[in-house]
This record gives structure tokens, sequence and C-alpha cells, in this order.
């Protein structure tokens, strides 16, 4: 289990990352960290004639909280963006998701921007691009742009990325006033990618309202799906089984090894439910919190990883 | 067909840069538990395979290959992360902590001069093959760094990423918890709550069957 | 004997070394700046399950830079070309078939090796294997018992029913017994694949000596003796010419104790061919598809039984999947169709067995090795016969016990060592009572009704084993003591984990009155002990255990002969403690141990200190006799080696309380309790050890691991992401109970404790998980979705309700 050889580059500058990639186009995929690569590149299920490594590339591992949102540049490692309270603050949902990403040790060399650039529907990140409306933005050397995740995840483990691309940063919008959020899953082994997961955004209005309820979800289908499921939940007397049964509806799971597609359904309505209400509660509570704490979070910080 | 990778300075940390052909080797040199170290590498060499072929420190093992096991998880710049989804060239310039470098036995074999994370893996009965241990061992070095108090549900935690064959965990979560008693006092004393098993285990039974000789 | 060591719990001497990266392992050897690198080895494998291989083409292969040699079957030379060997032969294995070093014109699962590619190092011997072109010619994969025993196809063109062996094996009249009982059931039962898989892999390492002709080897094995006599036969040397050395083992369970595998031949070989050393170092995704499985099984049980639930008659027929060859024999069926019994005495039993060929990785023991099938039938029957008559499920275990006064049991079935079954002891109404009290049997209904009321699903369960450990037919050991006091303890048998250099040391310390500090411990090395077996069967403590200490008693005599020679005495009034041997009651005449070594040889070299202080002992030769008298050997060793007549019977209970998710059938272990009965303990922190490890391979076994083939018979999950096992998130914290009734058949009265932990996890989680849903759990391993699965079918199942009112 040994990687093919490859030409290792390590630019020191983005300029000089893609410089190098408008170079060897379709033969070259970047190395971040390694995660999801190596393992593949071990397997021989891919063997690239170049490796563009930007591990030490300078100004890549940099989150950026402001009024906005949560922007992490593509050297910011999982570990290093969960544990940033300020971006846990503007965007709660990054923490509760990011625990659920494999066991710490990877999240400590894995990174954001390399996992949504993966494009794996199983992976958490790309559920809560997706989710939050959030957008990648990507170099080469033709120019840079900004793509949304709604246009960003193309196909299992396929994204909108030209070869010639390196994702820069991702952007994940703050959570605005009135809402909240929670991610759960269920997943065979504590760590493994998830079965079924769902991640829930709830806005309330002052009276505690929800008037918004939108999910997204993992592992159900081929790029990450999102599904506003507030008229489900404001249905009536039983709310939460509506609510489960639209979401029963909405996935589109294949079935595998571990479990029947039948059985990832069955997550699906479970697990919206679980997240919603805690989604509710916590914005529930946001909402209470508000007139006291209204500037919380939303000022501008930048600080390396 | 040799080539430098060259050492560029950034925030006080050495990191490689520069490029190496297919098949072409390179120096890559890393500071291993303290000490200046390199060799000639391919630049698909894993760290996992540097550290324990070329520079023969073979107390990191290698259970997988990709990523699962955690049997070769070193600290890299003090954070532990699976050396064998890291190529040796993207760790030139940079701090690795393996096994060795946790402690190794003073000139008289004082098990007791060993770090507390080792010595709590002896106390506990905590390895069987040892092949896992390397990678709990650097993993819970860091763990209680960070957090040297931890409940045990956190002990559980900070292990969850690593497997291990042999020793079903519960002797491990114990090794957490007495690896952070003994960084903060070395001369803690070994209570039970480590050790379950039942000393009273030998009973009369033997002497009377005649069976102890 | 004072007995300072025996049945406490030392701190293992192995871990100084392995948890400060001293450990060797097999791919250690010859590393780093300094080491005499060895070239290494990469096997192409054969992607396909069933094929005929037409043309191999490694042209492209040889121009990868760096490789040194490729190696097809034509390239192996005498009985190394030759079919390798069936190593336990059984008259019921009537169509044995194995496998070839390299494939020769048949390839029959996938992951069989079929050409070797040496090259300077392991990337590059990779790259060599994705040049080489395999024509292939597919032919119908047989994959799973049912397809094997329809035989629309065939694994062997000369085995047209695809069954490698067949064995009845009966005790009185069971299916008379069964058809005049009061009460009958008939089902079927079912186990799947799973196995060992240690963290650590094979590896083999070899270096020729071209000048000596001789062969050092270095294998990651769990019998380094045999891998030695198959070398040499294989290679056709003298086996004085051959080492084996089995250096630190990284986990085992069962695999590495088959030998030769393919690689331990090719290696040595390239070795000598070569002139370098030469290693391989097996990857995980080889160990997955080239190593071995284990437990893929259905039964199909039916059984008479009275009022009481007492059996009348239990008659058991079963298949087991043993892949595409046999060369380990049928142990494990022979094992499950034996130990099935466990520790109950039903009036008539008959177990018929037929062991089918598949196009899928070979089966040897895993940790347990055919017991957790067995106890899982035996017990799923039990459960069964008490819900039938609404019985405590313990009650009617009881029923069955054999009782404390009927030991020695004979249950009048040949076991897996060919010697009659005989359970030597134990007391399993104690055992019972014990594990009730632990698991708060009697207060669980309550406890059930009161998680109902707020929709929680708890059930509780257990499972019963008898285990038959320690099985012959020897063990040897060898104790030397040194000039300087110290001792040199060798065994044959090998260690991958069991702590054999701590628990041996504190045998010898107690036999000989040494120091544990003072001993050293060599397991597994040829060149220090060549006569062994191998650690498997939980054998190790027992077999080994009662060598070393007939060993150290040997030494013993025989430097209280020499002291009472030089301190004139009778060697009865001796003693030894601490090394000093001296008079009972007269501590001031005494001699150290180190300086009887040095007397106990007529050439005195006087090297050392302890050389020098000996001459003042030493007395005057007399010229009229011979200087090594006779009957005596220079030097203070004693070699000895034990010989059971049968094998000794542990036991143990487990009981387990589980939670449903009702929503999402996750299963939760919520308490796990142990109680077991392993003899006396050498250490018991080592045995708990030991059942800690078992019970966590148990639940893998239970919930976790599968090997998942597809109908052409590609392992879908051929890796740690996909084969699941438990990381400690899913492993419960065990209590554990020791009961001891030490065995009358060896001299330490100990049983084996090695595979114990394993043995019912599955049958005891089956039973809990039924209690808990109320649904009948035929088919381990269970996982979420196949709970959920069988929950939302559950109005199909209503008649199979297990208590009433307790459906949810
Ligand atoms: C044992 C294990 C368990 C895991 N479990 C989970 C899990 O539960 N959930 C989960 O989400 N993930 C999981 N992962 C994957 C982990 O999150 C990875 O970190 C992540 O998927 C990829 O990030 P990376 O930085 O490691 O990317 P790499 O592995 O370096 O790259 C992944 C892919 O993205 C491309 N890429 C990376 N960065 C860029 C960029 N900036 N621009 C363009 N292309 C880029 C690469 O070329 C490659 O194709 C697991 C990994 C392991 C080893
Ligand atoms: S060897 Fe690196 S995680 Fe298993
Ligand atoms: S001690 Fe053997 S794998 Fe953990």
């Amino acid at each position: 289990m040994k990687p093919a050889p490859f030409t290792w580059h390590g630019p020191r500058t983005v300029d000089e990352a893609v410089a190098v990639l408008a170079e060897v186009g379709h033969e070259g995929k970047v190395l971040a960290g390694g995660q999801s690569l190596i393992p593949v590149l071990a397997m021989r299920l891919a063997e690239p004639a170049h490796l563009v490594d930007i591990n030490a590339v300078a100004g890549l591992d940099r989150i950026v909280v402001d009024a906005t949102g949560v922007t992490i540049g593509a050297l910011v490692r999982h570990a290093s963006l969960e544990r940033d309270d300020a971006a846990a603050a503007a965007q709660p949902l990054l923490r509760q998701a990011l625990r659920l990403v494999a066991h710490p040790t990877i999240r400590n060399r894995g990174t954001t921007v390399g996992s949504l650039a993966h494009a794996d529907p199983s992976g958490e990140m790309t559920s809560v691009l997706t989710l939050l409306g959030g957008t990648i933005t990507a170099r080469s050397a033709r120019g840079e742009r900004t793509i949304p995740a709604t246009e960003f995840f193309v196909g299992p483990l396929e994204s909108a990325l030209a070869a010639d691309e390196l994702a820069v940063s991702a952007h994940f919008p703050a959570a605005s006033a009135g809402t909240g959020s929670a991610f759960v899953e269920v997943a065979r082994r504590h760590g493994d990618y998830a079965l079924c997961g769902v991640g829930a955004v709830a806005t309330v209005d002052p009276a505690g309202a929800v008037t918004g309820l939108r999910c997204g979800y993992l592992s159900v289908s081929e790029t990450p799906l999102t599904v506003d499921l507030t008229d489900a939940w404001n249905s009536g007397d039983d709310a939460a089984a509506a609510t489960a049964a639209a979401a029963r509806a909405a996935v589109d799971p294949l079935p595998d090894i571990h479990a029947t597609a039948e059985y990832r359904r069955q997550l699906a309505g479970v697990l919206t439910v679980r997240a919603a209400e805690q989604a509710v509660a916590q914005a529930v509570q946001r909402v209470g919190t508000m007139g006291r704490d209204n500037e919380s979070g939303h000022n501008e910080e930048d600080r390396s990883a | 067909m040799s080539e430098q990778v060259r050492s560029t300075s950034r925030n006080g940390a050495e990191v490689a840069t520069g490029t190496v052909p297919a098949g072409a080797r390179s120096t890559v040199a890393v500071t291993v538990n303290g000490t200046h170290r390199s060799a000639e590498v391919e630049s698909r060499r894993t760290l996992s395979d540097y550290l324990r072929h070329d520079l023969g420190l073979t107390g990191t093992h290698v259970g997988c290959e990709h990523g699962v096991c955690g049997a070769c998880t070193v600290l890299l710049d003090g954070t532990p992360v699976r050396s064998c989804l890291v190529f040796a060239v993207t760790a030139a310039g940079h701090q690795v902590t393996t096994a060795e470098g946790l402690g190794q036995l003073d000139e008289s074999g004082d098990p007791n001069s060993l770090s507390p994370v080792q010595r709590a893996f002896r106390d506990c009965h905590a390895l069987q093959c040892g092949f896992c241990t390397p990678g709990f061992m650097t993993t819970i070095t860091a763990g209680i760094a960070e957090n040297p108090d931890p409940t045990r549900d956190e002990a559980v935690e900070m292990i969850a990423g690593n497997l291990c064959r042999c020793t079903g965990y519960q002797n491990i979560v114990d090794a957490v918890l007495r690896a952070a008693e003994l960084a903060k006092d070395p001369a803690a004393p070994l209570t039970d709550r480590f050790t379950e098993h039942s000393d009273a285990a030998h009973s009369a039974d033997q002497d009377a069957d005649g069976a102890g000789a | 004997m004072v007995t300072r060591y025996f049945g406490t719990a030392v701190k293992r001497t192995e871990d100084l070394r392995l948890t400060t990266g001293h450990g060797r392992y097999t791919d250690d050897v010859g590393t780093g700046p300094d080491g005499e690198h060895a070239l290494e080895v990469a096997y192409l494998r054969s992607p396909h399950a069933h094929a005929r291989i037409l043309d191999i083409d490694v042209t492209d292969a040889l121009d990868v830079e760096g490789v040194v040699a490729i190696y097809t079957h034509e390239d192996l030379e005498g009985a190394a070309g030759e079919p390798l060997p069936v190593l336990i032969p059984h008259p019921g294995l009537h169509a044995a078939r194995t496998g070839y070093a390299l494939a020769k014109d048949t390839v029959r699962h996938v992951g069989e090796s079929i050409v070797m590619v040496v090259a300077e190092n392991r990337y590059l011997a990779e790259d060599a294997v994705n040049r080489i072109r395999v024509d292939y010619e597919f032919l119908a994969p047989v994959v799973g018992i049912e397809a094997s025993r329809a035989a629309a196809s065939t694994v062997h063109d000369d085995v047209p029913d695809n069954v490698a062996a067949h064995l009845v094996q009966e005790r009185g009249d069971a299916r008379a017994a069964v058809a005049g009982a009061p009460h009958t059931l008939e089902y079927d039962l079912s186990i799947e694949r799973s196995a060992s898989m240690p963290l650590e892999g094979k590896a083999v390492h070899a270096k020729w000596d071209a000048d000596d002709a001789s062969l050092r080897v270095y294998s990651s094995t769990q019998a380094s003796t045999s891998v030695r006599a198959a070398i040499a036969a294989k290679l056709g040397l003298a086996l004085g010419k051959v080492e084996v050395i089995a250096p630190d083992v990284g986990g085992g369970f069962g695999v590495k104790i088959v030998h030769p595998w393919p690689e331990e031949i090719t290696v040595p070989m390239a070795a000598m061919r070569l002139g370098r050393p030469v290693k391989w170092t097996e990857d995980r995704r080889e160990h997955f598809i080239s190593a071995a499985h284990e437990r893929g099984q259905e039964h199909h049980v039916r059984v008479g039984f009275d009022d009481e639930g007492r059996i009348l008659g239990l008659d058991v027929t079963f298949w087991h999947d043993n892949g595409a060859y046999t060369p380990y024999g049928i142990i494990c069926p022979i094992v499950t169709s034996t130990q099935l019994l466990g520790p109950y005495k039903p009036a008539n039993y008959r177990v018929e067995f037929s062991s089918v060929y598949t196009n899928t990785v070979i089966v040897t023991p895993y940790r347990g090795a055919g017991r957790p099938q067995g106890v899982f039938v035996m017990e799923r029957t039990m459960d069964r016969i008490a819900q039938y008559l609404g019985r405590d499920r313990t009650q009617v275990r009881s029923a069955n016990f054999i009782l404390p006064d009927e030991f020695p049991y004979d249950q009048g079935l040949i076991f897996q060592d060919g010697r009659p079954l005989i359970y030597d002891s134990g007391n399993y109404p104690d055992q019972l009572t014990m594990l009730k009290e632990m698991i708060g049997w009697d207060e669980f209904p309550a406890l059930q009704q009161q998680a109902r009321a707020s929709g929680r699903l708890l059930g509780i369960g257990l499972g019963c084993y008898v285990e038959g450990t320690g099985p012959g037919p020897y063990e040897g050991a060898h104790v030397n003591v040194q000039t300087d006091g110290s001792v040199e303890v060798a065994i044959g048998l090998t260690s991958q984990g069991q702590g054999h250099q701590t628990v041996f040391a504190q045998i010898v310390a107690d036999e000989l009155g040494v120091d544990f500090d003072k001993i050293r411990v060599v397991t597994g090395d040829t060149r220090r002990f060549g006569y062994a077996v191998g650690t498997f069967a939980s054998r190790a403590a027992v077999m080994s255990g009662s060598a070393v200490a007939l060993a150290a008693r040997k030494t013993k005599a025989k430097a209280l002969r020499v002291a009472a020679d030089v301190l004139e005495c009778n060697p009865d009034d001796l003693e030894i403690e601490s090394g000093l041997i001296s008079m009972k009651g007269n501590p001031s005449t005494s001699i150290p141990l180190g300086q009887v070594a040095v007397l106990s040889n007529p050439l005195r070299y006087a090297f050392d200190e302890a050389a020098k202080a000996a001459t003042q002992f030493a007395k005057p030769a007399d010229p009229d006799k011979p200087p090594v008298a006779e009957g005596e050997e220079p030097g203070l060793e004693g070699k000895d080696y034990y010989s059971p007549p049968r094998s000794t019977f542990a036991s143990g209970m487990h009981a387990a309380i589980v939670e449903i998710d009702a929503d999402t059938s996750e299963i939760a272990i919520r308490k796990y309790c142990v109680v077991h009965d392993c003899g006396n303990l050498i250490n018991p922190m080592i045995v708990e050890g030991q059942v800690h490890g078992g019970v966590a391979q148990g639940v893998g076994g239970a919930l976790y691991e599968v090997m998942a083939y597809d109908e052409s018979g590609q392992l879908q999950n051929a890796s740690f992401m996909d084969f699941l096992m438990p990381y400690v998130t899913e492993v419960p914290r065990l209590e554990l109970g020791h009961q001891m009734t030490p065995s009358p058949l060896n001299p330490l009265g100990i049983k084996g404790a090695g595979e114990a932990g394993v043995i019912p996890v599955a049958a005891t989680i089956a039973s809990a998980v039924e209690d808990a849903v109320g649904l009948r759990i035929d088919a381990m391993p269970l996982n979420p979705s196949k709970l959920f699965e069988l929950r939302a079918t559950a109005t199909a199942l209503t008649t199979n309700q297990v208590r009433e009112g307790l459906t949810p």
C-alpha cells in the first residue's frame, strides 16, 4: 500500500501554486491535509503525476470572522476551526458539525476547505456549506471566482473546481439573529463517516414561533441536500411526524454494506426531528438573550490559525 | 538524482518548498525528538516509512496505512497526526516526536524515569502486544498536555481514534487517568482505581489441591 | 515453595521495552541508517475469485528501476513448487486441497499470490507489480454456503459437491430422543465471517549466510518451530541450518498459527537465491484478502426436552464455510461440534457437519475457533426452551448443568485433540449464582418495566461456555542458571502480547527461589529451544507454564545436589531464597546459586567474580572418578517437557444489559459482566487483560465485524474504514468475577484463559437484544440496520414473541 511516484511541488505562494497547476493541468492534484488524498494514493486508486503540496503556502491558514460570517483559508485545519471561539460564536453550526468529522487526530491535519474540495456527500462540512448557503473562492492563473455551494457540488466526489484551480478559501455566512442550529448523526462507530447526518437551522420570531426550518443531509444523496421543512414543522398536532415524513420523502439514499436505503431513510426522519428540536431550542434561547448581548461575535477578527 | 528541498523560514518554522521530480530523491531534514535528522528519500515516502526505515525509529508502528488505526500517530509540532498520512517531504523542517522521544530509561533502569504516560501504561497493563501502544501514547501525551484533568469520559474521547485489538481499551482508559495523575505528581501511589483486578484471586485452593507444589 | 510471585499482579517486563520504542517486530529488523537493508517484496495477487491463469507477462515490470527479481510458480523448485501441506489431516477430511506458494494454474480466491516481485524497496516492488499483465480465463465463483451446497459450480474440479469434510458424532440416539420428547423445537441459526485481524499483519524477514549455508528467518508467527520445520522441508535444508525467530509479534489471535504461509517459503527462497536479506511486510489490504478468516457457519437444530427444560435429545446439522483451501484442516467445525455442549449434559446428542469450499479466503482458527458458533447454537437453544416453557432463562440452564460432583465428566465425544471429551473440573451452578448477582438478574424485570414505561427498550441476556484449553501434545522449557546468579529461561512457544516473559519468570522465581528481576525469558526462538507446538487454543500458560515449572524444579534439584555436596549435607536440608542456597534453620551455611552454577561445570573458567569465589568451595577432584559423574551434565540447567493426558476445561458465563434506541435501532451495551474460571491464576492482571481483549473482539463479532463478499467473490470491506473493529467507544466497561477450580491435570492447577473472553459474547448480546425487542435473533452479527428491518417486519413474527406483553 504505497503511492505511485509523482512529481512533488512545494510552492510558497498562491501564485506559485496556481502557476504549477496551470502547467500540469489534469495531471496534477492539490495536496492539503492529505487525510482523504493520501489513502487514495496509497491504495493506488489514483496516480496523479504531480502533487502540488500547499502546506507551506503562506497566508492560507487564516480564519477571518466578520459581520458577514466566517472565512477560512485553504490550510485551516478542521481542529483549528473547531477550536476557534469567535467562529463558533458567529456560526455555531461550524463547531457543532466539526466535532463529528472523523477523530481529533484526523481533524488536526485535515483541512475544512480540503474536505469541501473533496466533495464527499458523506462529509459533514459539504452539507454545512450547502445548508448555510456559503461559497468557495477558487483561484487559477486565469483569475479568481467565487462559487456558491449550490453550484460547487456537482456529484459524488466531484466539485466544480477546474483542474487548474486552487480553492483558496470558503465562506460560511454568520448565523443571523433569531436562528439556532444543531448537527446530529448516526455512525456505525463513533467517528466514522455517518450513515446519515442532519444539520438544522431554525429561525424563530421574538415570540418564539418558528418562521424557518432548513435541514441539510449527508450520506443520503449524491450531492449535499438541503430541504426547507418550515411548513411541516408548523403543520399542527403531529408536526414532528410530519417533519420526519417530509424528510424521509426528500432523501434518496443508496444501500451499502453498512445499511439499507430504508434504514438510512428512517434515520433521516428521526435525526431531522432531533436536530430540529435542538435548533429551535437554541434559537429560542438566542432570541431570549438577544437584547442583552446583540453585539456578540460580530467584531472583525483576523488571526492565524 | 538528488536535490535539496529548500527550507524557507516562516513564522520561525522551517518549511519545505521546491520541486522533486517523480522517482528522484531529495534530502529531507526533520527534527525528531529534538535531534536534527535527515535522509534521502522519494517525495512519495510517507513520514511513517521515513521514520521507521530511513531513520530506524521503529517505535512508530504501521497498522493500516490508510489513517484508521492510529498506530502510526506521532506529534508533528506537538500535535498528534497520522504519520502514514503525511509525506516526509511535507514534514521537512518541522518537529516530530515519536514514542522514543517520550522517554527512555535512565542508566539505573528505573521504570520511574519514564514519562507519566509510559509509566501509566505499565502500571495499568494498558498494553499487550504493544503494536498500537506508540500511537496511543503520543496521542495521550498531547491529550493530557491540553487537558491535564480529564474525566473518564474525556479519557475515552481522547483515545477514541485509535484501534487496539488486544486490550479491550479498559486499561488504556485507566492509563489516561493514571498518566494525568503522574504528570501532576510523579510520586502518586497506584491506587485500585486503576487496577481493579483482584489480587485476592490467589486462593487457598491451590495449596489444598497440592497444585501449588 | 514460597509463592512470592505466583498469583500476584506483577507488572510486565515487556513493557519497559515496548513503551520506549524498543520492541522489535519483524519489519523493524535491519532498518535505519546503519541497518542492513533488506530487499522488499510485493506480490501480484489475484483480482478475481476464480480464474485460470493463461499467461503472465512480466516484461514491463522488469524495466522498473530497482527491481531485483521476479518469480512465478515456474521458478519454484522441488518441494517448494508442490502444494502446501495439509497440517492437520483427519479421517473426516476426505477432500483436502491446498494452494501453492505461488499460484500454479488456477486462482481460487481474490488475493491468492501469483507473482513475487523483489525490489530495493516496497514502493518500487509495487510499481513493478502494477506493470505485470496476466491473462485470465474466468471461472464461475462460488460464494457463500448456499451456493457451495447447491454446487452449480465447483471450487475444485475434482470435488464436485464442494464438500471438503463430513463428520458425524453421536452419543446415545438423539433423533429417537427428539422424536419421543414431550416438546420439540426446530430452527436455523447462523454466524457470519470475521477475522483475527491483529494490528500487525504478517511479516517475514530472511537472511541467507552463503558461507555457512544457513538461513535465519524472522517471522511474525505463532509457531516458530513449525515454521522452521516447514521451511527446511520445502527448501531442502537440514533443520540445523534453519533458525526461525518470532520476535515481538503484534497480535495473532489465530491467523499466525498457520505454517507455512506461502510467504514463509518464497521470502527465504528469494534470500537464498539473491544472497541478500529479503523481507515482506503484509499490508492491511493483503491481510484482508490473503490471510485467513473464520466463523462463517449455518446451523440447523432440532431439540427435544421435558417440562423442566431438560434436553432429552439435541440434533445439530451444520455447514462450515472453509474458503478455498483446507491447509489447517477442520479444527474449527470439530471444535464447534464438541464445545457446543458447554456446561450442559443433554441426554442424547448428535452432530453432523459438512465443511464446504467457497472461492473466498481460507479459514483457520480465530480466537475462540468454532466455539462462539457452538455457544451461540446452544445458548439460543436454551433461550428458546425457556421461552417455550415460559420459564426463566437461568432456570432452564440450571436444569441442564453438569453438577460439581459429576467431574470428571465424560461427554462421550472425541475432542479436537483426538482425545475423549472429558471435563476435568468446574462449578457451573456457583458461577451462575455469581453472575446473576453481579448483573442484577432478579431485579432486572422491574427495571425493564420501568424503562419501558418511559419508552426505553432494555433487555438482559446471558451466555455460558466451557472451553477446552491447553491441548497437547507437549511444550518444553529450558532453565539455565548463569554464574552471576541470573537465570535464562527459554521456551519454544511464541508470544503475541500475552506477557509470557513476565508470567513464566514468575513461575521460575517461585519454583527456583530467585528474585523475579534476575530472570530473563526468551520465547519463540528456535536457536534457544527447538521443540514446541505453538501458541493457540489457550495453551501457553497450561503447557509452557507447566513445562517451565518442571524445568525449574529439575534445575533446583540439581542446584541442591551440587550445593549439598559442597556444604556436606543432605539436599533435603537446603532451601533457596532470593538466589541463596542455605541450610534450613542455619542460614549462615550458604552458597549463592551463581557459585553453584560455577561448580556444576568441571571446566571452571575464572571469568568472573562468581567463578573466583566458587573456588573456595571446590573440592579436590577424585582421580578415580570421571569429572562429570554418571547421569550428570555440566552446567546448572534443567530442561523438561510437559505432556498432558488431555485438555483442561475452563468455563465462564457472561451477562449483558442492552438498550435499543426505539427510533434508530442502535444497540448500546449498558452493563457487561463476566464470571470465569481458568483455574489458578499466575498473574490476575494479565488474565483480566486477556478477558478484556476477548470481550472487545466478541463485541466486534456480535455487532460490527463481517466479511462482506459480493456474489463475484470480491471482499467489499477490505479496509479498516469498512471492516468495523470496535474503538474504545464501542466496548463496554466490564465487571469481572473470578471463580477458581484448579485443574487436577497439571502441576500448577491452571486452565487456559486466552480465548475465554470472546466465546459467549455474540450469544449473550443476542439473548439481550431478543429480550429488549421481543423478536427472535437467529443470526449474528447484528447491526442497527438489520435490527430496524427486523422490527419493521415485526408483525410477521408475532408468533415468535419472546415474552407476552413485551413486543414494542
Ligand atoms: C480515518 C478517517 C476518517 C474520516 N472521517 C471523516 C468524516 O467522518 N467526515 C468527513 O467529512 N471527513 C472525514 N475524513 C476526511 C477528512 O475530513 C479529510 O480531512 C477531508 O476530507 C479532506 O481534507 P484534506 O485537507 O485532508 O484534503 P486532501 O486529502 O489533501 O485532499 C482531498 C481532495 O481535495 C483536493 N483538495 C484539497 N484541498 C484543495 C484545495 N485547496 N483546492 C483544490 N483542491 C483541493 C485534493 O486534490 C484531493 O482531491 C476522514 C479521514 C480519515 C483518514
Ligand atoms: S498506520 Fe497510520 S493510521 Fe493506521
Ligand atoms: S496491545 Fe496489541 S493492538 Fe493494542
